[in-house]
């Protein structure tokens, strides 16, 4: 349970390491596109930090980085294909973001960091955890952005329509503003509760 | 004319740091001091214009002929993991001053999904041999501009005031919004 719940919010890999921030910032367009990329992470996540676990006595440990990526790189593919074939119009939103998982320093990290030094069932929760913790603040950025800059959420109205629209909200500009912000205040929660 | 479209797209308009968000990890990382953020620039563009046209060959003359476009990620980031490492050895053997120049921030390149990004837009672009290259050069003197423009800034930031829990990422994370908004002023220049 300890390995779940450090990804959410005291280990969150956003905020904490600053991990994977090119889809973070990219992709947080709107909430679907959010959702969509936090999903396919915690699959690839998953998924290579279990087989990682698995294979971790087999492999030598000059060409471990290079095993870890190949493994990565295959359920990233399966992630790609499959949702070229069910999901095509969010498929295309994503663009190369979808391959670009394979560089994501998230999963390589605790590929490294936990299921190289981890059994199976670890292995497993911390994945989930952290794949956790990072679809929650992709979606998070993706319901500010999608609020602020068109006004509604899900596709559908949010606001008022006097409510002005904030078009930087969804330019980059926008992106690296809120998670600048987010990154303060996430410090400052910490700081007042006082964890380490 | 083509070409120095391309280039100048890559470098300014559509740069890779500041509106595709590829390379975000050594633009925050090594941008704190000039002297490393130029190495890492450099570095990257050497490696950025090598694989583009590595890449390109194998994606044009090898995965298309024989239908297995399905396999360019895996394909790509092997090619590109090996190529960095040939690079080093090879810098390290036949020109010594520019490996020590650019030290250890060519194995972190690997990761960089600045070089990813570019293999891929090359292909979902449909970029020819020379395009490809002018489009790696771009991407690379873009990325270089970027990071010496943040390192310039963040050597100011870190004698400023900054509220705590703003020190550090937090702040870093804003200048760079600042700057894409700066960036977008070059929009105009293209359609």
């Amino acid at each position: 349970m300890k390995e779940f719940v450090k990804g959410l919010f005291e280990k969150n890999p956003i905020l904490c390491y600053l991990l994977g921030l090119c889809p973070t910032l990219a992709v947080t367009t709107n909430v679907v596109n959010a959702l969509t990329m936090g999903v396919s992470v915690i699959f690839v996540l998953f998924f290579s930090n279990v087989i990682i676990s698995l294979i971790r006595k087999a492999v030598p440990t000059q060409v471990r980085i290079a095993s870890y990526i190949v493994v990565i790189a295959t359920f990233v593919t399966i992630a790609d294909i499959f949702l070229q074939a069910n999901y095509y119009e969010i498929s295309r939103a994503l663009g190369p973001f979808i391959p670009l998982i394979v560089v994501n320093c998230i999963i390589l990290g605790r590929a490294e960091a936990f299921a190289s030094r981890n059994g199976i069932v670890p292995s497993m929760l911390d994945a989930l955890g952290m794949g956790t913790g990072f679809t929650l603040i992709l979606c998070l950025m993706g319901s500010i952005r999608e609020i602020l800059g068109s006004g509604t959420l899900l596709g559908f109205k949010a606001v008022p329509a006097f409510f002005p629209q904030f078009l930087v909200m969804i330019l980059p500009a926008g992106a690296f503003i809120t998670l600048g912000l987010l990154v303060g205040a996430h410090q400052a929660l910490k700081m007042k509760y006082k964890i380490k | 004319m083509n070409y120095v479209l391309i280039f100048i797209g890559a470098a300014v308009v559509n740069n890779f740091i500041l509106s595709y968000f590829l390379g975000i990890c050594p633009f925050l990382g090594v941008s704190t001091d000039l002297k490393k953020a130029s190495g890492m620039g450099f570095a990257v563009t050497f490696v950025m214009v090598i694989s583009a046209s590595v890449t390109w060959g194998i994606y044009h003359k090898i995965l298309v002929p024989y239908n297995m476009q399905y396999l360019q990620n895996v394909v790509f980031i092997l090619v590109i993991a090996s190529l960095v490492q040939f690079v080093e050895m090879f810098l390290k053997k036949f020109i010594p001053p520019l490996y020590s120049g650019l030290g250890i921030y060519l194995p972190l390149i690997t990761t960089n999904c600045a070089i990813l990004g570019l293999t891929l837009f090359m292909v979902i672009k449909n970029y020819d041999f020379i395009e490809s290259i002018f489009y790696a050069f771009g991407a690379g003197s873009g990325f270089l501009l970027a990071l010496l423009i943040m390192a310039g800034i963040r050597e100011r930031i870190d004698t400023a005031d900054i509220p705590a829990p703003f020190r550090g990422a937090g702040i870093a994370l804003i200048t760079a919004g600042c700057l894409a908004l700066i960036f977008m002023g070059f929009s105009g220049m293209m359609k």
